[in-house]
């Protein structure tokens, strides 16, 4: 036991969970935690928008596989933080948000900036908190970092009144934490097990769905040993990219409403289809009722209220990815005679051509598939690659080929503008000697591109990539399919000048107009130390593509 | 798939964290998810930091299954199980305020209650409180037999449920 303030207690708690940054901005409720702040042994990132920081502890959490930590005052700093912790909870990324509140004795009067932040984040964090005593701190630090990085991985928020900031107390740092209501389920039961094999070994069309919890969960490499020893293909949701190295034979790609040509047809032609870490979003299955309709579905997920949620599986395993890759392959090589599958994986390399096709650049200007052909080509593998969110975010998706787990961080549930850029500076801090680039589009990086401020201040170099079509691309793109070209209140009118912005904000502003140029202005950005915006500007008439109009079976794909 | 959708009335027992929030977190969920909820009881369980909820939802088994799924996802939500009619006690209190502005009325109204083994609760010179208890059929039917006297006032507690025997649903 130590006597300590509540502050002290905080930051002190935070070391002991091997916290080394927090993303946050200060104000009058949160004050004595900066006063420690002010010499204690964290990083504290100074950030523009409590909304960025949320969104940078997003990003590290999933670039480095450890909890990001973001920091706000109370009222409109705490509401600022909810757009990028809700991000965070529909993605599952481990976040602990820490909020300033108004003293004790003013909750519920409506005291100066006090807002109900427990009661507003109830519904988008795992769990939260509202600090009674300053004695409670350590434990429930200790806590809300064991159930934000546990199970499955979500954010916690831990609101702070000023006065128990101020208040000493006797500080046990050891207690034990006890959460009778909480008990993540990592083991799969065996015999469930024993039925997926049993399901596997008599599949002549199989196929795997790898989605985010394959990542959250270090399975990838189960997840590829497992495919290559069923010679499976591979398919992943937008949050599994990068759980199977996208050149590979058996990767199909992503699947669902800009699914690749090879991932929707095989899953709709699949007669046993194993499941993993994934939670059949409408985004993934277009009409749910004619979706995988001749297969047998084994559905592994660590949160058992996905099973069954949108649909239901033949064989539910409710357990950890690895534990149930590893359970099924061990099972699996015991009985398991490899088949021939020559006409099913033909099928795969054939439909995979088709999508090639999609990205030679035909006509006048940069194309953007062959734009991110080309991205792909300078960039070394282990660069990490954020996005923000609409049509950028699905040529990414689709014409970007990844090859390791984490380095492909998207605003998948949430689909959240804006993500990308704060995000891809969150990563940056977690892998400093990683190329970090953010493919954005201008609408969605206005709504975020303040924190270039942050980027340059803390030498944080990320790259931004702007695929400037001066239109809300993706909104125009429904408005150009299904709304008869009737435009309404998309035109972004060519502002602003992205060059000068960058300049404005002492980071380095450059245009591309042609592959050529770009060649050359993305090198310059990867040999320069300082944040770079890359402004390419398109065709504001690109549609992405293939697409399947919502609503509708996988199969159903637009492809001009 | 090919399931069969029939709707019932389910009843549902939940071990809970007895703190604030909790029933917060709950309701809102509910709300969230689009679960109608028929009622909803709650009041200290057999351990003073534990309250137990008594909860009853229409729907067929995929809805129910849905809400002890997400229910037993909330951290503050200790146990969660669905109670089977044949073997449970499901029991209701209700204070129901009847007119009686004349004595044979007044009589009427007593007569009935006798029947019901309910209790005169308050006794003011226009108006009775009975108290009663039962399942919610005899309750309602209780309810009905009252009306034409003319009722002032209702408060009903919902449901609260115990599976019989050594069945529990408790903490271990």
């Amino acid at each position: 036991m130590v006597r300590m303030s509540g502050a002290k207690a905080l930051v002190e708690a935070l070391k002991r969970e091997n916290v080394k940054v927090i993303f946050g901005i200060p104000g009058g409720a949160i004050l004595p935690v900066y006063d420690v702040l002010y010499d204690a042994d964290i990083w504290h990132i100074l950030m523009r928008h409590e909304q960025c920081a949320a969104h940078a502890a997003d990003g590290y959490a999933r670039a480095s596989g450890q909890v990001g930590v973001c920091m706000s005052t109370s009222g409109p700093g705490a509401t600022n933080l909810v757009t990028g912790i809700a991000n965070a909870y529909m993605d599952s990324s481990p976040v602990v948000a820490i909020t300033g509140q108004v003293p004790r004795p003013f909750i519920g009067k409506d005291a100066f900036q006090e807002t109900d932040i427990v009661g507003i984040t109830t519904p988008i964090t795992k769990c939260n908190f509202q600090v009674r005593s300053a004695a409670e701190i350590p434990k429930i630090v200790r806590t809300a970092f064991y159930i934000a990085s546990t199970g499955r991985h979500g954010p916690v928020l831990i609101d702070l009144p000023r006065d128990t900031q101020i208040e000493e107390a006797e500080m046990n740092f050891d207690e034990k934490i006890e959460l009778r209501g909480y008990k993540p389920v990592y083991e799969p039961h065996p015999l469930q097990i024993e039925k997926a094999v049993q399901l596997l070994i008599q599949a002549e069309r199989p196929v795997i769905v790898a989605g985010g919890g394959v990542i959250a969960s270090n399975a990838c490499s189960e997840l590829v040993t497992l495919a290559e020893t069923l010679l499976a293909p591979v398919a992943t949701t937008l949050m599994g990219k990068g759980a199977i190295p996208e050149d590979h034979p058996l990767s199909l790609g992503m699947l669902g409403m800009h699914g690749t040509v090879a991932a929707n047809y095989m899953v709709q032609d699949a007669d046993v289809l194993l499941a993993v870490g994934m939670r059949f979003s409408d985004r993934s299955t277009g009409n749910i009722k004619t979706f995988c309709p001749n297969g047998k579905i084994i559905h592994i997920d660590i949160d058992s209220s996905e099973i069954g949620k949108n649909v239901r599986p033949h064989i539910p395993i409710v357990a950890d990815a690895k534990k149930a890759l590893q359970a099924i392959y061990n099972r699996l090589i015991e009985k398991f005679n490899r088949k021939e599958r020559s006409v099913w994986l033909n099928r795969v390399q054939e439909l995979k051509r088709m999508h090639e096709e999609m990205v030679k650049n035909s006509g006048d200007g940069i194309k953007p598939p062959a734009l991110m052909a080309e991205i792909r080509r300078i960039l070394p593998n282990n660069a990490i690659i954020t996005t923000e969110v609409g049509q950028n975010q699905m040529w990414a998706a689709l014409y970007l080929k990844v090859y390791k787990p984490r380095t492909f961080i998207s605003s998948g549930g949430l689909g959240t503008m804006g993500f990308g850029f704060p995000a891809a500076i969150g990563a940056k801090v977690a892998c400093p000697n990683v190329p970090v680039v953010d493919i954005a589009g201008d609408g969605s990086f206005i709504m975020t591109e303040q924190d270039l401020a942050s980027s340059v201040a803390w030498k944080l170099p990320v790259i931004v990539i702007v695929l400037n079509n001066s239109v809300l691309g993706m909104v125009a793109q429904w408005q150009r399919l299904f709304y008869n070209r009737r435009y309404s209140a998309v035109d972004l009118k060519r502002i602003p000048d992205f060059v000068k912005l960058a300049e404005a904000y002492g980071a380095q502003g450059l245009r591309a107009q042609s592959i050529e140029e770009f060649r050359w202005a993305l090198k310059t950005a990867l040999n320069s130390d300082v944040t770079t915006v890359i402004d390419v500007p398109i065709s504001s008439e690109e549609n992405v593509l293939p697409m399947v109009p919502p609503g509708q079976d996988l199969r159903n794909l637009m492809l001009s | 798939m090919g399931m069969e959708r029939e709707e019932n009335i389910y009843m549902i027992s939940a071990i809970v964290e007895h703190k604030p929030g909790v029933l917060y977190s709950i309701s809102n969920m509910f709300r969230r998810r689009g679960f109608n909820i028929e009622s909803i009881s709650v009041g200290e369980a057999e351990q003073p930091d534990l309250a137990r909820m008594t909860i009853t939802i229409k729907g067929d088994e995929m809805l129910v299954e849905q809400v002890v799924k997400q229910l037993k996802k909330l951290i503050s939500v200790i146990k969660v199980s669905i109670l089977d009619p044949k073997n449970t006690v499901a029991r209701e209190l209700a204070l129901i305020k009847v007119s009686t502005p004349d004595a044979r009325v007044r009589s009427d109204v007593i007569n009935y209650t006798e029947i019901f083994k309910g209790h005169v609760v308050d006794v003011a010179h226009e108006s009775l409180i009975i108290e009663i208890t039962g399942d919610t059929d005899k309750i309602n039917a209780f309810i009905e037999l009252m009306k034409p006297f003319g009722i002032r006032e209702i408060a009903r507690t919902g449901i609260a449920a115990l599976p019989r025997g050594m069945r529990s649903v408790k903490m271990e």
